[in-house]
């Protein structure tokens, strides 16, 4: 056949040629160039807006940017640094933030006691692995649960005997439980919340102190008005994320439950918590919240913001979780149904290990959303980053600060929030992965 | 046989039933959980009262109507509710409510207007542009907005021109000059040219009104047409043609009712115009390009959940891409769209109540701030501040959800 198509054809290239590089216009750089900022006339032209933007942001920013102003060690200071240079130009003044940092961070705590906060984050990030992380060995899960324990010794100090004290609670309800479940499965959860309860109330307070004469052993106290900076941010993001988590699951199981009281009292909950703003609550918090205890009580006002964020906290993941459980196929729950699992064991076995799992990234994405909220904590006067900007522009050295320090608290909130944000997207991804 | 027929034996109800059948148990533990709620509630109330009960105070509404000599700074919502500071604390309330409203109202207009015209330029193919865009996103999303509302407002008021900068010095120049001559940033307040309503505008504002009608019908007519008959009418031109010609040629005929105020400097401020306060302009612009930033991804994840397909079968049929946009994929990308964007409304109003960081005049800065210190009714303020924003969020979920059935794609 190749024959007549010889004849036939004018001409037939009997031979192959050697492979060619592209041309110019399809290859490389200019390839990625014509493809990706000037496909179009129309794109052309949003290139070169978008160009001139970029130009004059950098060209404005990065000017005041590179500063050399590091060692300055007041705003006047600054000034003369700058005018020595011969830049009359605007410039940043970073002396402030060489000056100030650890303030920034830590707030008011004592400045010999630093390393306490920075070995508690490090505690925390250990304990957190675990659960962000599935790889971790099993026996790590008890310095997990070890681990809130800690943390509060080590940055509220105090003796040692009362954060030991009330985990030895929760080990005598887990121990209650088990002794009495097999009698019967109610008598199991009463006691198991009996028996620690009073234990708190009545035995705790006079076995600490006991313990602490016998064996003064703890840290330096710190007071709670002492915090400030990131680390009231952290504690108060990470305690009210993890105190709501169980209050938060409870309350979904009670909206996604067929009991209508049930229901319409979790609804009602959620939807009054999430319908009025934080701030709100948080004025709540600091006027209220003790009207509504018993006459004579009065705690700190940390603590207060600590349970109100709690319950706000709860209230939004609640809806995280039902999101979880809505996501958890039907046939989950008949298939446990069909085992002849009760309620509880059917959630606590089947459906919620399925359920949370989903909800991790959503639980994350609330996280990051709390953790920038607790910046408002600043309206009641609580020194977070925000409110300590406030007072390092009331020191005569620095007074006429604001850039500077509204770009590293923002800098180090993007930091957080950004790796969170991926964290969680990358979670996302790996659950589709396992999901398909 | 005849035991077959015979019902199951009755027993008579025994107590254990409440715990181990089926039936009754969920009654038991809803009774339970009812009666736990309301010991909770009780003891909480009783503590209220007894707290009360010592500082000497009753639960009372009456402050609301009593005088509330304080001043507020001059705004929409002053105007509206013509409040002096003889006005009542109930007054105030509302004054600060109007605010609340203005912002959410505003930002939320900017926010949807930066979403989604953000939102599509993060899909465009030109790299560059859809970096920004992601720059934004990201930017904005993980920093605090109460970073931002004060960063802006620091802008506002200390990197802009004083008002005296608009003077023109002995050299023949001003240090700052109005944008196009009509607007005065400084660091007072933006100035904007204020209309002047002369004789006869009412008139013209009635032609505008008819127009916008006008144009409404159109489009019922033109979507009705294309549904009976597959005509396709022209969209654009006609639209806009309907709205702005007859209001233009009235404005002429009519003798050029309304004129322009500019602001002028007069003294050490500007006079004239309309006057924006930084308050308002930095909450505004913090909480629009915060928000705009959530919505950005909203859209994007939007306009990504319609499969590609759909554009595809689109194309196949010989659509147009900006049509198979507008009549394919946006109405099913709308669906996805619409919920998590009600809730970034909800946040939005919600936030407006961080306007405490700037000193704008919200209720939250009235009702819950100013009255409540003067007045010392802590509970009552929070109350009435709590009902308000409950009933905000409820009135926007609503409008929105109706929004959204009127969006549902309708399927067989």
């Amino acid at each position: 056949m190749s024959d007549t198509h010889a004849q036939t054809a004018p001409y037939v290239r009997e031979s192959m040629i050697a492979q060619q590089p592209p041309p110019l216009k399809e290859a490389g750089a200019v390839k990625w160039v014509r493809e990706n900022l000037f496909p179009t006339w129309l794109n052309g032209l949003m290139t070169l807006i978008a160009i001139y933007v970029v130009w004059v942001v950098l060209s404005h920013l990065v000017p005041w940017f590179v500063s050399p102003t590091w060692t300055a060690t007041s705003l006047s200071n600054c000034r003369e640094i700058l005018a020595a240079s011969g830049d009359a130009a605007s410039k940043a003044c970073w002396g402030v933030i060489r000056d100030r940092w650890e303030q920034l961070l830590f707030g008011f705590y004592p400045s010999e006691f630093y390393w306490r906060p920075t070995l508690a984050l490090v505690v925390m990030l250990l304990g957190l692995g675990p659960v962000l992380f599935g790889n971790f060995p099993r026996w790590f899960m008890g310095f997990s649960l070890a681990s809130p324990f800690l943390i509060f010794f080590l940055i509220w100090g105090g003796p040692i005997w009362l954060p030991i004290a009330v985990a030895l609670g929760f080990v005598l309800g887990v121990f209650a439980f088990r002794a009495l479940v097999g009698v019967n499965q109610i008598v199991g959860v009463i006691a198991a919340i009996l028996v620690p309860v009073l234990y708190w109330l009545f035995v705790m307070g006079p076995l600490v102190d006991t313990l602490a004469s016998i064996a003064p052993i703890g840290l330096e106290s710190v007071r709670s008005n002492q915090l400030g900076g990131f680390l009231l941010s952290v504690v108060i993001g990470v305690s009210a994320i993890v105190l709501s988590l169980p209050l938060g699951i409870i309350l979904a199981l009670g909206r996604a439950s067929d009991l209508f009281i049930v229901t319409k009292l979790s609804v009602g909950f959620i939807e009054i918590i999430r319908g009025v703003p934080l701030i709100v609550w948080l004025f709540t918090a600091s006027l209220l919240l003790n009207y509504f205890l018993p006459p004579g009580t009065n705690f700190d006002l940390t603590l207060r913001v600590i349970i109100m964020v709690t319950l706000f906290s709860a209230a939004y993941i609640a809806e995280v979780v039902r999101g979880g459980l809505a996501a958890v196929p039907k046939g989950q729950y008949e298939g446990a149904d069909s085992l002849g699992l009760s309620y509880w064991q059917s959630m606590q076995l089947i459906v919620l290990p399925q359920a949370l799992k989903i909800s991790i990234p959503g639980i994350v994405n609330t996280f990051i959303g709390l953790f920038k909220d607790t910046t408002l904590v600043l309206f009641i006067g609580l020194l977070d980053p925000l409110g300590l900007t406030n007072a390092i522009r009331a020191s005569t050295d620095w007074n006429g600060v604001y850039w500077e320090l509204f770009v590293f608290i923002g800098v180090l909130f993007f930091i957080a929030c950004f790796s969170m944000g991926r964290y969680s997207l990358h979670l996302e991804k790996k659950l589709q992965r396992e999901n398909r | 046989m005849s035991s077959m027929s015979d019902s199951p034996p009755r027993e008579s109800f025994r107590l254990s039933q409440l715990i181990y059948d089926t039936r009754y148990r969920s009654l038991t533990i809803q009774v339970i959980t009812l009666a736990l709620v309301c010991v909770g509630i009780y003891w909480l109330v009783s503590n209220l009262l007894a707290n009360l009960a010592s500082l000497g105070l009753q639960p009372d509404f009456s402050f609301l109507s009593s005088r509330a000599s304080y001043d507020i700074t001059s705004s929409i919502g002053t105007w509206l509710v013509g409040y002096t500071n003889a006005g009542s604390h109930f007054d105030a309330a509302l004054v600060g409510l109007y605010n609340t409203l203005l912002v959410a109202f505003l930002g939320i207009i900017l926010a949807t207007i930066l979403g989604v015209l953000a939102g599509v330029l993060r899909l465009s193919r030109n790299w560059l542009v859809s970096r920004l865009m992601a720059v934004y996103v990201e930017g904005f999303r993980n920093v605090p907005l109460l970073l931002w509302i004060l960063l802006i407002y620091a802008v506002f008021s200390e990197a802009t021109p004083r008002p005296g900068d608009f003077r023109v010095g002995d050299d023949g120049t001003a240090t700052a000059s109005l944008i196009w001559n009509s607007i005065a940033v400084t660091n007072r307040g933006t100035y904007l040219p204020a209309p002047i309503w002369g004789a006869n505008s009412g008139l013209l504002v009635a032609v505008f009104v008819a127009s916008l009608i006008g144009a409404f019908a159109y489009r019922r007519y033109a979507k009705k047409l294309l549904f009976d008959t597959g005509r396709l009418l022209p969209m654009v031109w006609p639209l806009f043609a309907i709205v702005i010609v007859p209001s233009v040629l009235a404005f002429f005929v009519l003798g050029r009712p309304v004129t322009l105020s500019y602001p002028e400097l007069t003294g050490f401020n500007f006079s004239g115009g309309f006057q924006l306060s930084n308050q308002l302009m930095a909450l505004w612009l913090a909480l629009s390009l915060y928000t705009g930033a959530f919505i950005t991804e909203i859209v994007r994840a939007g306009i990504l959940s319609v499969s590609k397909g759909q554009s595809e079968a689109a194309a196949a049929l010989g659509v147009r891409p900006n049509r198979a946009m507008s009549l394919v994929i946006l109405p099913q990308a709308m669906r996805v769209i619409i919920p998590p964007l009600t809730s970034q409304y909800l946040n939005l109003t919600k936030n407006s109540s961080l306007a405490l960081a700037v000193g704008y005049a919200d209720v939250r800065a009235t009702l819950g701030g100013i009255t409540l210190n003067q007045t010392g009714r802590a509970l009552e303020c929070m109350l009435l501040l709590g009902l308000v924003y409950l009933a905000l969020s409820l009135a926007i979920s609503f409008v929105m959800n109706v929004f959204n059935n009127s969006m549902k794609l309708e399927e067989r």
